[in-house]
């Protein structure tokens, strides 16, 4: 039994979204800017999922800008308002938990003339909104703060945040590609939403930005002007097609449930941590004295699919900000490993996993020094 | 990470890990940049040629695959081989028995290799004790 629960990293894609795909790459195929029938099907194909896209976030259909996924978004929403309010002020405020693709977007305009203040989260991975307000100067354009967390879930208050902002008259990103159809979003809390499909049961490659009416944005990826002149390149259109259905047809299923039956069942294991927060599918562990990579790679070989966070990891050897963050040690860091769910998922996997666990942290605590 | 097969091979089944009920000699070292943390304990006694020979080995290692499979593979290497020949041991020896290391874990083996040292100069600081 081959048992993923790396959902956090992206999933499997849904079979009725992958049946409505596949008539875009093989007879319905053309360009959706050609001027015939052929185009015609590719366009309405575009804007039906672009009205898909819309309701779920309570936005208006021209709000909504497809890209090739949360990267190009989290790019597109950041390096667009930096530089189109360039005038206005040089200051972007952020935090320290941030995806890569924000942090390293900052941090490369921290180069070109910008300043960046990273804010700090508690222990839960919230925002202070007071520390906000505190950060907030008259050089200030943009707030930039995740949703959901991709690490421990917490979700943030985007309707304080917000408020906030437009307290201040500064524009506010949140980077939603986790949170999306697991919580809900309202658009009118947020000037730039980054979203993405292949995290929610659609394909890989496409994703959105919700741009607000008004909002003073530069075009990123310049061309024939594609998405009413916002993002050039030639619409993906069974992508497109796809993001619309996985959206269409998004629940969150048993996440919750099997969320509490891990987490039960891993709190009997001694000396453990757990800390994940609000979002449905993300169980964060940290199972003291074993290092991270080590349980995966055991995982891996029993066929159960997890990830770390942390240091050795990935391909850096950085250690993970997040979970030092939210208070844990760089021992603590270092020994957490992410679960992370789908609708997919089932009783069986988790007990399966369960009934594993504790032999492999047994051995491993045996091997371990501490 | 692209591991070799050699690595996961001995990953899967690690040898000589636990502390040793009787050992004179403990190599502790650690990488808190990376997390890596590698125990090492011997047990040296010297054979009728009055050669110092590294009877036991064992480790326990707080790591990745990486350091888990470097600490296994060198306490392998190391079991039997006389104190003067352990000394020779290098790195290059780890990633060689390997099949390689990735780039960015070349580290562990080398962490291994500074546990076995720190342990044989425990045992020398040990018996330089022993003879005053």
């Amino acid at each position: 039994m081959r048992i993923y629960l790396d959902n956090a990293a992206t999933t499997q894609i849904d079979a009725l979204v992958l049946k409505e795909m596949l008539r875009f790459f093989d007879r319905d195929y053309g360009n959706a800017s050609s001027p015939h029938k052929m185009g015609e099907t590719s366009m309405e194909a575009i804007e039906k999922a672009r009205i898909i896209l819309a309701k779920s976030i309570n936005a208006k259909n021209d709000e909504i800008v497809f890209t090739s996924g949360g990267t190009e978004s989290n790019n597109f929403a950041i390096k667009g308002i930096a530089f189109a309010n360039r005038d206005k002020g040089n200051h972007i405020i952020t935090t320290k938990i941030e995806h890569k693709s924000v942090l390293n977007t900052c941090k490369w305009l921290e180069k070109q003339g910008f300043e960046i203040s990273y804010l700090d989260v508690d222990e839960k991975g919230l925002v202070n909104k007071e520390d906000l307000e505190k950060a907030i100067t008259d050089k200030t354009i943009l707030v930039s703060i995740i949703h959901g967390h991709n690490e421990i879930g917490t979700i943030q208050d985007l309707k304080v945040i917000g408020d906030v902002c437009k307290r201040h008259n500064v524009y506010f990103h949140t980077d939603a590609c986790q949170s999306y159809t697991k919580t809900e979003i309202d658009s009118r809390d947020a000037d730039l939403i980054s979203l993405n499909a292949h995290k929610i049961h659609g394909p890989k490659g496409v994703g959105a930005l919700f741009i607000k009416k008004g909002t003073e944005i530069d075009v990123f990826m310049h061309g024939g002007g594609h998405e009413r002149g916002m993002r050039s390149g030639t619409d993906n259109v069974p992508g497109i097609v796809g993001f619309g259905k996985a959206v269409e047809i998004a629940n969150i299923g048993e996440m919750r449930e099997l969320k509490s039956r891990l987490i039960k069942g891993l709190k009997k294991i001694d000396k453990i941590k757990i800390n994940s927060q609000g979002l449905p599918h993300i169980v964060s562990a940290t199972f003291l004295g074993i290092e991270g990579e080590a349980m995966v790679g055991v995982l891996n070989l029993e066929d159960i699919y997890v990830a770390t966070g942390s240091a050795c990891s990935s391909n850096t050897l950085e250690l993970d900000q997040t979970l030092l963050s939210i208070g844990l040690t760089p021992q603590e860091a270092n020994s957490t490993v992410r679960f992370s769910l789908s609708r997919f998922s089932t009783r069986k996997e988790i007990d399966r996993v369960l009934e594993i666990l504790p032999k492999i942290v047994e051995k491993l605590r045996k091997i371990s020094p501490f | 990470m692209p591991y070799s097969e050699k690595v996961v091979q001995t990953f899967k089944n690690l040898h000589n890990y636990g502390k040793l009920k009787k050992y004179n000699g403990l190599g502790k070292v650690g990488n808190p940049v990376c997390g890596d943390v590698l125990w090492f304990y011997i047990k040296v006694e010297k054979n009728k040629k009055g050669e110092e020979i590294i009877k036991d080995i064992s480790f326990e290692t707080f790591g990745c695959i990486a350091a888990l499979a470097s600490s296994s593979i060198i306490t392998d290497i190391a079991k039997g081989k006389s104190i003067k020949e352990a000394l020779k041991l290098t790195n290059v020896d780890v990633i060689k028995e390997l099949g390689g290391l990735p780039p960015i874990k070349i580290h562990c083996s080398v962490l291994a290799i500074d546990a076995l040292r720190k342990a044989v100069d425990d045992y020398f600081s040990k018996e330089k004790k022993d003879e005053n």
